[in-house]
C-alpha cells in the first residue's frame, strides 16, 4: 500500500473526531472524540516514519500516548469532580465565560 | 494480501470513529473507541510499527480504555437534548468537518513528496522492534522520555487532587 | 545718580510698596499699609524731583536721555529692551502722577481707615501709580502698551474694589471691556508701525517718520487712527466714554486718582508723546481735535442734567479731557499740559471734597437730597468752592490760565481753528454753571437733617446700602467700612485738601503770559522737532483770551446764582419747560442704551447660538455619535462571546479550516 492511503485514512478519521467535538454535548463523549483526533495523529505520525524509513516518527507517537494518557487522566478527574458537585453533565450549561 | 489487511483495518477504525460520534449512550462509544484502537494497531503492524502496536493495544485499549469505562460506570448514561442551543452549530460542524478532510486530501494527494507515492523505502529487519524503541528512546531521546515520566507523575497527582472529596474543616480542639 | 537712575527708582519705589502691602498684609498692623503706600510714593515723587534737577542740568537740545535694563527680544528684526526714556515731557508727567498720587494716599489713609480691605486697597493702589509710571517712562512702544494694560487692570481692580457690591463689579467689567478695545487699537498701531519704521523704539521711530512718510499717508493716518482710539478708549472720550461715570463705584480717592488726574489723562500724554505722527497727518489730527471738542461739548450737557454728586464730577472730568484733547491736537502741547496739570490739582480736590461731603450724608450721593452744609462743614465747602472756581475757570486760578490759553492757541492758528474757540468757551460757560450748581446745592439752601446733626458735632449715621440701587449691604469685606471720615475731622484728609487747594489757586503762576512762561520752556526739550510748537500767540492776544474766558466764567457763575440761590423754583421750571433736553441729557444721549442694543445683545445672541446649536448639536453631538459608535461595534463584537465551548471549538476548527484553504490556493 502507498503510504498516500494511510495519510489520507488519518486525515478522515481526524476529521471525523472534529465533528464529533463540535456536535456532542457530553463531556465524555467529547474526551472520546479528542482520542480520535490524537489516534489519527498517530497513525499519520507512524505512516510518515514509514515513509521516511527511521524510526523517531515512532518514538513520537508513543510520546503523543504517553500525553493523551495525561489528558484522559485529568479530563476524567475533572468529569468526576463535576458528577460530584451535582453539575449537569452538559458542556453547553458551563456558561461562564459568556460575556 | 496486504490490501484486504488494510482495508479491514481502515473499516474497523472509521466504523469504530463514526459510532464514536453517532451513538447516544455514552458506554457505547467508549465500547466503539475500544474497536476503534484495535484497528488501528492492525494498521500499526502493517507499518512495521510492532512495538507501538502492542502499546497501543496494552497501554491505550487496555488501560486508557478501562479507565473510560469506569468512569462512565460511574457517571452514567446522560440524555443528550435534541434542541441545539447554539444558532448554526448543526449545520457548520459537519460542514466544517468535511471541508477539513476535503483541504487535507487534496494537500496530501497534490504533495510534491515523492516518497508518499511509494510504499517507503526497505527497512531492515528490525525496524520496530522494541529493541531498536528502546535504544532510541534511552539514547536519542533520553530527556524526552524522561521528561514525558515527569508528565505522567504531575497528571496523577493532579487527578488525584481534581478527584478527592473536601473533608470538612475539623471543629476547634 | 543720574536722570535716568532716578527713573528707575520712581519706578522701583511704588512696585515695592505694591509688593510689601500685597504680600504683608496680614502682619501689617493697624494702618501701617496706608503710611507704606503713601511712602512709597513719597519716595516715587522726591525721585522724580531729582530726575527733574539732574535733567535740567542739560542744555535743552538734549535733554532726552534713555536707559536700558536688559533686552527683552532680540531676533529677526526685533531689538527690544526694556528702557526708559526720559525726556521734560516724561519728567512733568511723573512729577504730576507722583505728586498728586502722594497726597491721595495720603487721604487715603484717613478716608478709607475702617475699610477690612485696607492694605488691599493700598496694594493695587501702590501697582496703579507704579503702571501709570511705567506707562509715561517707557521708552518703546511695546513698553508702554504693558503700562497700559496694567493701568487698565489696576483700574477694574479698584473700581470692583467692593467686590460685594454687584453695581461695582459690573462697573469694573465695563470700564476693563472698553479699556481692551483701546489696547486692541494700540496693538495694532504699533503693529503698523513696526512694519512701517521697523523699530519699536520711540527715538528711532519718531526720527524716522518725517523721511518714511508723506504728509497724510494713508498707513500714517491708519497708525493714527488706532492710536486715537487706544488714548480715547484710556481718557473716555466719545464714542468709549461710557465707562467713567459707571467708574464711580469705585471709592472716592480712586475717583480722585485715576478717573481724574492721572489715567484718563494718559490719552492726552500719548498723543501728546506721538507728535511727530500726528503733525506728518494733519487730517488725523484735526479728526482728533473735533473728537474733543465733541466731548467736550457733550460731556458738559451731561453735566447739567445729572443728579448724583461724583457722576457730575466724572462728566466733567470728560469735559476737561476734550479740552487737553483739543490742546495737543491741534498743536497747544504746552498750554495742553499745562491745563492738565492744574485739571490735576483742582480736579482730585474735588473729588476729595465730595469724599467728604458724601461721608456727612451717611453714603448718599445724590445731590438733591443735600443742602446747606456750608455751616456744618466749614473747611470742606472752603476747598471745594476753591476747586469748583479753578474748573470754572475764575480769574487768578489755575483753571483760569490754563484753560483759556487752549482757546487763545486756537483762535491763533486761524482758518477754522475758530470754531475750537468759540465751542470751547460755550464749554466754559457750561462748566461754570454745572460746577456752582454743585456748590450752591450742596452747600446754600436750608440745611439738611444730616447737614443739622453734624452742625450739633455727631456726624449722621445710616444703614449701608448702595447710593446707586438703595441695595442693603453690611460692612464686611468687599464692602465700605462702617465708619465714615470727614475732612474737618481727619488730619491726612484736610492736610492733602490744603495743599491741592493751594496749588488750585497759584498753580497758575507757572504761566502767566507776559510774566513767565515755566513750562512752555521746559516742555520745549520734548518737542523740539515740532513745527506747531513755537506757534505762541502774542502776549496782547493771549490776555484777550484770558479776559473773554475770565468774563465767561464769572457769568456762568451768576447764571448759577441766579438759578440755586436767588430763585429757587428755577430749576424746576427751566426743566418743565425744556423736558425732551432735559430727558436727553438726564439720560446721557442714550449711549448706554445704544451700546447695549448695538454691540451687547447682538454678541449675546451670538453667544447663545454658539451655547445652543454649535456646543450642544454639534460638538457634542459628535462626540456622542464617536461614543455611540464605539458601543454599537462593541456590541456586536460581544456577540462572539457567547460563553458556549462548543462554538469555540467551532470558532477554531473554522480558522484551522480557513487557514488550511489559504496555503493551499498559495501554493498552488
Amino acid at each position: 500500500m502507498d503510504v498516500t492511503w494511510y495519510i489520507v485514512l488519518s486525515a478522515l478519521l481526524f476529521a471525523i473526531g472534529a465533528g464529533g467535538v463540535l456536535i456532542r454535548r457530553s463531556p465524555l463523549v467529547i474526551l472520546l472524540c479528542l482520542e480520535l483526533m490524537l489516534n489519527a495523529g498517530n497513525l499519520a505520525l507512524v505512516a510518515f516514519s514509514r515513509a521516511h524509513g527511521n524510526q523517531e516518527g515512532q518514538v513520537f507517537a508513543l510520546i503523543v500516548m504517553v500525553v493523551a494518557a495525561c489528558e484522559v487522566v485529568v479530563g476524567l478527574g475533572l468529569i468526576v469532580a463535576m458528577f460530584r458537585r451535582r453539575l449537569p453533565l452538559n458542556v453547553d450549561e458551563m456558561r461562564g465565560l459568556r460575556g | 494480501m496486504v490490501y484486504v489487511a488494510f482495508f479491514a483495518g481502515a473499516l474497523g477504525a472509521v466504523g469504530g470513529a463514526v459510532a464514536v460520534i453517532a451513538l447516544r449512550n455514552p458506554f457505547y462509544s467508549v465500547l466503539a473507541l475500544v474497536v476503534h484502537l484495535v484497528s488501528l494497531a492492525g494498521l500499526f503492524l502493517l507499518l512495521y510499527a510492532q512495538f507501538i502496536a502492542a502499546a497501543q493495544v496494552v497501554v491505550y485499549a487496555g488501560a486508557v480504555m478501562v479507565l473510560y469505562v469506569f468512569v462512565a460506570a460511574y457517571v452514567g448514561a446522560v440524555e443528550e437534548p435534541i434542541w441545539e442551543p447554539i444558532p448554526g452549530q448543526r449545520f457548520l460542524a459537519p460542514l466544517l468537518a468535511v471541508a477539513l478532510f476535503v483541504e487535507l486530501s487534496i494537500a496530501v494527494l497534490g504533495t510534491g513528496l515523492k516518497a508518499l507515492d511509494t510504499e517507503g523505502p526497505q527497512v531492515h529487519s528490525g525496524f520496530g522492534t522494541p529493541g531498536q524503541i528502546g535504544t532510541l528512546l534511552l539514547e536519542r531521546f533520553l530527556i524526552v522520555f524522561e521528561t514525558a515520566s515527569i508528565l505522567l507523575l504531575v497528571a496523577a497527582v493532579g487527578a488525584v487532587v481534581l478527584a478527592a472529596r473536601h473533608r470538612q474543616p475539623e471543629g476547634s480542639e | 545718580m543720574s536722570a535716568t537712575t532716578y527713573a528707575w527708582l520712581v519706578l522701583a519705589f511704588p512696585l515695592a510698596g505694591c509688593l510689601i502691602n500685597g504680600l504683608g498684609w496680614r502682619v501689617l498692623p493697624g494702618r501701617a499699609a496706608g503710611w507704606i503706600g503713601t511712602a512709597a510714593i513719597a519716595l516715587a515723587f522726591l525721585n522724580s524731583i531729582g530726575a527733574l534737577v539732574m535733567l535740567l542740568d542739560k542744555p535743552v537740545e538734549s535733554r532726552e536721555l534713555t536707559s536700558s535694563l536688559w533686552t527683552y527680544a532680540s531676533a529677526a528684526g526685533l531689538d527690544i529692551k526694556v528702557n526708559v526714556l526720559v525726556d521734560p515731557l516724561s519728567v512733568y508727567m511723573i512729577l504730576i502722577v507722583s505728586g498728586v498720587s502722594t497726597l491721595i494716599h495720603l487721604y487715603s489713609v484717613a478716608y478709607l481707615g475702617s475699610d477690612r480691605g485696607y492694605a488691599r486697597y493700598f496694594s493695587y493702589l501702590n501697582f496703579f501709580v507704579f503702571s501709570m509710571l511705567l506707562l509715561i517712562l517707557a521708552g518703546n512702544f511695546l513698553l508702554l502698551i504693558v503700562g497700559w494694560a496694567f493701568v487698565g487692570f489696576a483700574s477694574y481692580a479698584l473700581i470692583s474694589f467692593w467686590y460685594r457690591r454687584n453695581t461695582a463689579t459690573k462697573a469694573g467689567m465695563k470700564a476693563f471691556v472698553i479699556n481692551v478695545i483701546g489696547d486692541v487699537g494700540l496693538v495694532f498701531a504699533a503693529f503698523f508701525i513696526f512694519r512701517e519704521l521697523g523699530t519699536f523704539d520711540y527715538l528711532s521711530a519718531f526720527h524716522a517718520a518725517p523721511q518714511h512718510f508723506s504728509t497724510n499717508q494713508g498707513v500714517l493716518i491708519a497708525i493714527c487712527l488706532l492710536l486715537l482710539v487706544g488714548a480715547f478708549a484710556k481718557s473716555a472720550q466719545l464714542p468709549l466714554h461710557t465707562w467713567l461715570p459707571d467708574a464711580m463705584e469705585g471709592p472716592t480717592p480712586v475717583s480722585a486718582l485715576i478717573h481724574a488726574a492721572t489715567m484718563v489723562t494718559a490719552g492726552v500724554y500719548l498723543i501728546g508723546r506721538t507728535y511727530p505722527f500726528f503733525e506728518l497727518a494733519p487730517t488725523a489730527a484735526d479728526i482728533s481735535a473735533f473728537i474733543g471738542l465733541a466731548t467736550l461739548l457733550f460731556a458738559a450737557t451731561c453735566a447739567l442734567a445729572v443728579t448724583d454728586l461724583k457722576r457730575i464730577i466724572a462728566y466733567s472730568t470728560i469735559s476737561q479731557i476734550g479740552y487737553m484733547v483739543v490742546g495737543v491736537s491741534i498743536g497747544a502741547y504746552a498750554a495742553g499740559f499745562f491745563h492738565l496739570m492744574s485739571h490735576a490739582f483742582f480736579k482730585a480736590l474735588l473729588f476729595m471734597s465730595a469724599g467728604s461731603v458724601i461721608s456727612a450724608m451717611a453714603g448718599t450721593q445724590d445731590i438733591d437730597r443735600m443742602g446747606g452744609l456750608r455751616k456744618a462743614m466749614p473747611f470742606t465747602s472752603v476747598v471745594m468752592i476753591i476747586g469748583a472756581l479753578a474748573l470754572a475757570g475764575f480769574p487768578g486760578t489755575a483753571g483760569f490760565f490754563s484753560k483759556d490759553e487752549i482757546m487763545a492757541f486756537a483762535a491763533h492758528r486761524g482758518g477754522f481753528y475758530w470754531i475750537f474757540t468759540v465751542g470751547g468757551y460755550v464749554g466754559a460757560l457750561m462748566t461754570a454753571f454745572y460746577a456752582f450748581r454743585i456748590i450752591f446745592r450742596v452747600f446754600w439752601g436750608e440745611p439738611v437733617p444730616e447737614a443739622r446733626e453734624l452742625e450739633q458735632g455727631h456726624l449722621a449715621h445710616a444703614e449701608p446700602e448702595n447710593p446707586l440701587s438703595g441695595e442693603k449691604e453690611d460692612t464686611d469685606v468687599g464692602f465700605p467700612g462702617p465708619e465714615h471720615h470727614i475732612a474737618e475731622r481727619d488730619r491726612p484728609m484736610w492736610v492733602a485738601m490744603a495743599v491741592l487747594a493751594f496749588l488750585s489757586i497759584f498753580g497758575g503762576a507757572l504761566q502767566i503770559p507776559g510774566v513767565d512762561d515755566v513750562i512752555d520752556k521746559f516742555l520745549h526739550g520734548a518737542f523740539l522737532d515740532s513745527s506747531l510748537y513755537e506757534q505762541f500767540p502774542s502776549i496782547a492776544a493771549d490776555w484777550e483770551g484770558l479776559a473773554v474766558g475770565g468774563t465767561v466764567a464769572v457769568i456762568g457763575i451768576g447764571i448759577a446764582y441766579l438759578v440755586y440761590v436767588r430763585r429757587p423754583g428755577t430749576s424746576a421750571a427751566l426743566i418743565q419747560r425744556l423736558r425732551p433736553i432735559y430727558t436727553l441729557f438726564v439720560n446721557k444721549w442714550y449711549f448706554d442704551e445704544l451700546y447695549d442694543a448695538v454691540v451687547y445683545r447682538p454678541v449675546i445672541a451670538i453667544g447663545r447660538f454658539a451655547n445652543d446649536v454649535v456646543e450642544r448639536v454639534v460638538v457634542q453631538g459628535i462626540v456622542a455619535a464617536a461614543v455611540d459608535v464605539v458601543r454599537g461595534v462593541g456590541v456586536i463584537v460581544r456577540g462572539a462571546q457567547s460563553g458556549f465551548v462548543r462554538a469555540y471549538a467551532l470558532l477554531l476548527i473554522g480558522g484551522f479550516a480557513a487557514l488550511g484553504l489559504y496555503f493551499l490556493i498559495v501554493s498552488s
